[in-house]
């Protein structure tokens, strides 16, 4: 079953690393050395930087303490102290709109929500309290140093509250930005940036990744910028955008349709508010075909706006309709997981069906 | 655990002896009355008596359903372990006497909506073992038809609402329940079931708030099984006298181990909650099993402390001892009671793993109400577009 094989495919190499091979230790990299990494360790490695950096720096959330769920902060409790570092009770609602004020007071809050299913009780805090405060206070306050981290996305068998994707809500909030990497190396920059930017930041980690992926990482402090798109794969006959881990689902349709003479250009957007227009257009003008793909549903997806945005700027250049490959329009099912799942033969198909209109 | 004699000394009758106990569960009403093994502890109202009434029946019913709830745990944990059940599996063994005592105090009428740790308040509420291993398994013949899973189990003739994931979302919905209960005279209330760690979200405070100013006949009950999920009630709580958390609202504390004193603290609750408004229950209980099947449950509680209450306060145990101890059943009879109920499980599991799959069109079912017209397109607009039913 496609499904199958795009599970087991994410074992795999990632895309955009070096030439898929890995090494085990340590080794140098020329200035740097690097380290196999999964994602929860090079996020755990991120936050160490973090914490250690800046000595106004906290974490905190449900779990936290032991090292989490899915153990991104093992060993911060024991090196940088409780005080530092520490569990709150069950209210997310809580947590952010604490962490906000510790914001306000110039530190720098790293808030994590156990799942991204959860982050609802916290919306009303991030949206009406977290984005508008900087504007409605004339720039006298801010909470720039706010960052929530949580997990998101499927996980193969999380059923309806264990694997949504919630990034369109956030998206629509101007005064947060919305960040999600990729993979391990990703990951570490990008967090370390979120968590040095002077905006707040809602930070999704795919979850499906934690383990799976497996990369290099430099040991060192290093930030990847925020709002700006990688272009992974280089391509001329149609651009592919996605984020997190359908990239790696993304990446495998991309080498099924080389197999068949179509040259597929495949971006990360990283960031996706405020996201990368001008690297994402330039490459539609390139190719003149553009497909979106994402977990979450398809009706009101963060692949809208970007279909639309491009629709405006490009509409001269395109060949063929924008094409998004979603999640379906219902809620994330539990045993009809495979069928929802924009798989590597869905988007195939729309790749031929686009570059064939 | 203090036993009461008063039923053999008051009734002249023979105790029925084991050769007339066959093997179905005696249809003796015969009253037995027993103390509950701790006094209630009250919060703003007067505590109710410790001297339960009971009957044969009553008392061996609850044997034999606490049995068959623990065994379909436990055996829920080896579908597990197996991959035949996937997604979470939060189960309930250790807290049966909640479930248990709850349902001997009310009717099918009164509303029960809980968490996710659902499986035995569904057998509770009459449902049955097929429907519970079907669900668990994703199969269509389960309650909620294979769609909803372990944590999402409801039954609607009897009045249970759920069956829910997101922790404390479950009890302003329960006071909205109370509140049509109310409107519609039934008589009848409903209890919002929640645990420890949920006691903390600031929704259950909102919902108390408002069943308090409209009276509505709503009962929290606290399962207070002393870990949500990792994390030891007094690092989560500054207060974890979860009954006084009402402040203005009445509150009862239960020994949640003690069938019948949740039965009695139901049955108080109800008749309080009809005339009063809102209560609070904390039920003292405990889970052997870790918060899910993901967690092993030793990294934050010592073996020793499960093994201790499995040895002083296991519900189970508690209730086999009292049926001996009136003479109500031998212990080879128990026994072969254990075995009937093992056969039962086995049964129904071997006939849930025979049921199929929901259809694939069934994804697409139950979005909105059906015939709404509503479009749902697939993954590519021309390839996938279903009409959702």
């Amino acid at each position: 079953m496609a499904s199958l094989l795009s599970r087991f495919c994410r074992k795999l190499a990632l895309p955009g690393s070096a030439h898929g091979s890995r090494m085990t230790s340590s080794t140098a990299c020329g200035s740097e050395t690097v380290k196999s990494l999964n994602l929860y360790s090079a996020i755990n490695q991120a936050l160490h930087i973090a914490l250690e950096t800046d000595p106004r720096s906290y974490v905190f959330g449900e779990d936290v303490g032991f090292g989490g769920v899915f153990r991104c902060t093992t060993g911060l409790a024991e090196r940088f102290g409780k005080n530092r570092v520490f569990n709150t009770p069950l209210c997310e609602q809580g947590i952010v709109g604490f962490g906000i004020g510790l914001a306000a007071m110039g530190n720098r809050a790293v808030v994590e929500i156990q799942f991204a299913d959860y982050i609802y009780p916290a919306f009303d805090q991030i949206v009406n309290e977290a984005a508008k405060f900087r504007y409605r206070s004339g720039n006298q306050f801010n909470c720039g140093g706010l960052t929530i981290r949580a997990p998101y996305g499927a996980v193969g068998h999380g059923g309806h509250y264990h694997s949504q994707s919630p990034e369109a809500f956030f998206c629509h909030v101007p005064g947060i930005k919305v960040v999600i990497p990729r993979s391990p190396r990703e990951a570490k920059g990008l967090l370390l940036s979120s968590i040095r930017d002077p905006n707040p930041v809602v930070f999704f980690e795919p979850k499906w990744l934690y383990r799976q992926a497996v990369e290099e990482v430099p040991e060192h402090d290093y930030m990847i910028p925020l709002s700006q798109a990688e272009i992974i794969r280089e391509g001329s006959d149609i651009t592919l955008v996605g984020w997190g881990a359908q990239l790696t689902v993304m990446e495998q349709a991309c080498l099924d349709a080389e197999k068949e003479g179509i040259s597929c250009e495949l971006i990360d957007l990283k960031t996706l508010l405020p996201w990368d227009k001008e690297t994402v257009e330039a490459s539609v003008k390139k190719t003149g075909r553009l497909l979106i793909s994402h977990e979450a549903p398809i009706t009101g997806g963060f692949g809208a706006e970007i279909s639309a945005t491009i629709l405006e700027r490009c509409f001269l250049k395109l060949e063929a309709p924008v094409s998004r490959v979603c999640g379906l329009d219902t809620p994330f099912p539990l045993v009809f997981e495979p069928f929802y799942m924009p798989t590597k033969n869905k988007i195939l198909d729309a790749i031929k069906s686009t570059v064939n209109y | 655990m203090a036993l009461s004699r008063l039923s053999s000394r008051s009734k002249g009758i023979s105790r029925p002896l084991s050769a007339a106990f066959s093997r179905s569960i005696s249809t003796d009403t015969t009253p037995i009355t027993i103390e509950t093994s701790l006094p209630f502890t009250a919060h703003l109202c007067d505590p109710p008596s410790r001297s339960v009434e009971s009957s044969t029946q009553e008392l061996l019913s609850f044997f034999r359903t606490m049995a068959l709830m623990r065994r379909m745990e436990i055996a829920a944990d080896s579908l597990y372990k197996a991959k035949l059940i996937r997604g979470f599996c939060h189960l309930y063994d250790g807290q049966e006497a909640v479930a248990i005592g709850m349902e001997a105090a009310i009717t099918k009428k009164d509303a029960i909506i809980t968490a996710y740790r659902d499986h035995c308040i569904f057998l509770g509420r009459g449902g049955s073992l097929y429907e519970v291993f079907a669900e668990l398994m994703g199969r269509q013949d389960g309650c909620s038809k294979g769609k909803g899973g372990s944590m999402h189990f409801y039954k609607k003739d009897s009045s249970f609402y759920g069956g829910h994931g997101i922790v404390g979302a479950q009890v302003p919905l329960g006071c909205g329940i109370a509140f049509a209960q109310k409107y519609s005279k039934e008589e009848a209330v409903t209890f919002a079931m929640y645990g420890d760690g949920a006691a903390n979200q600031g929704q259950l405070f909102e919902a108390l708030n408002i069943s308090a100013l409209w009276d509505l006949p709503s009962i929290l009950v606290c399962e207070n099984n002393h870990y949500g999920m990792g994390t030891a009630e007094w690092r989560a709580a500054k207060s974890p006298s979860y009954y006084k958390r009402g402040d203005y609202v009445p509150g009862l504390k239960v020994d949640g181990m003690d069938a019948f004193a949740v039965k009695q603290a139901c049955k108080f609750a109800k008749e309080h909650a009809l005339k009063n408004g809102p209560i609070i229950l904390e039920m003292d209980t405990y889970r052997y099993h870790g918060h899910s099947m993901s967690d092993p449950g030793s990294t934050y509680r010592t073996r020793d402390e499960i093994s201790g209450v499995r040895q002083e306060r296991d519900p189970i145990e508690r209730i086999k001892k009292l049926v001996l101890s009136h003479d109500l059943a031998t212990e080879k009879e128990l026994k072969d009671m254990e075995k009937e109920i093992r056969k039962e499980v086995d049964d129904a599991i071997a006939k849930a793993k025979d049921c199929p799959m929901p259809e694939p069109s069934e994804l697409f079912t139950n979005v909105y109400v059906k015939g709404f017209g509503t479009e749902s397109f697939g993954a590519d607009r021309k390839e996938v577009k279903a009409a959702l039913p």
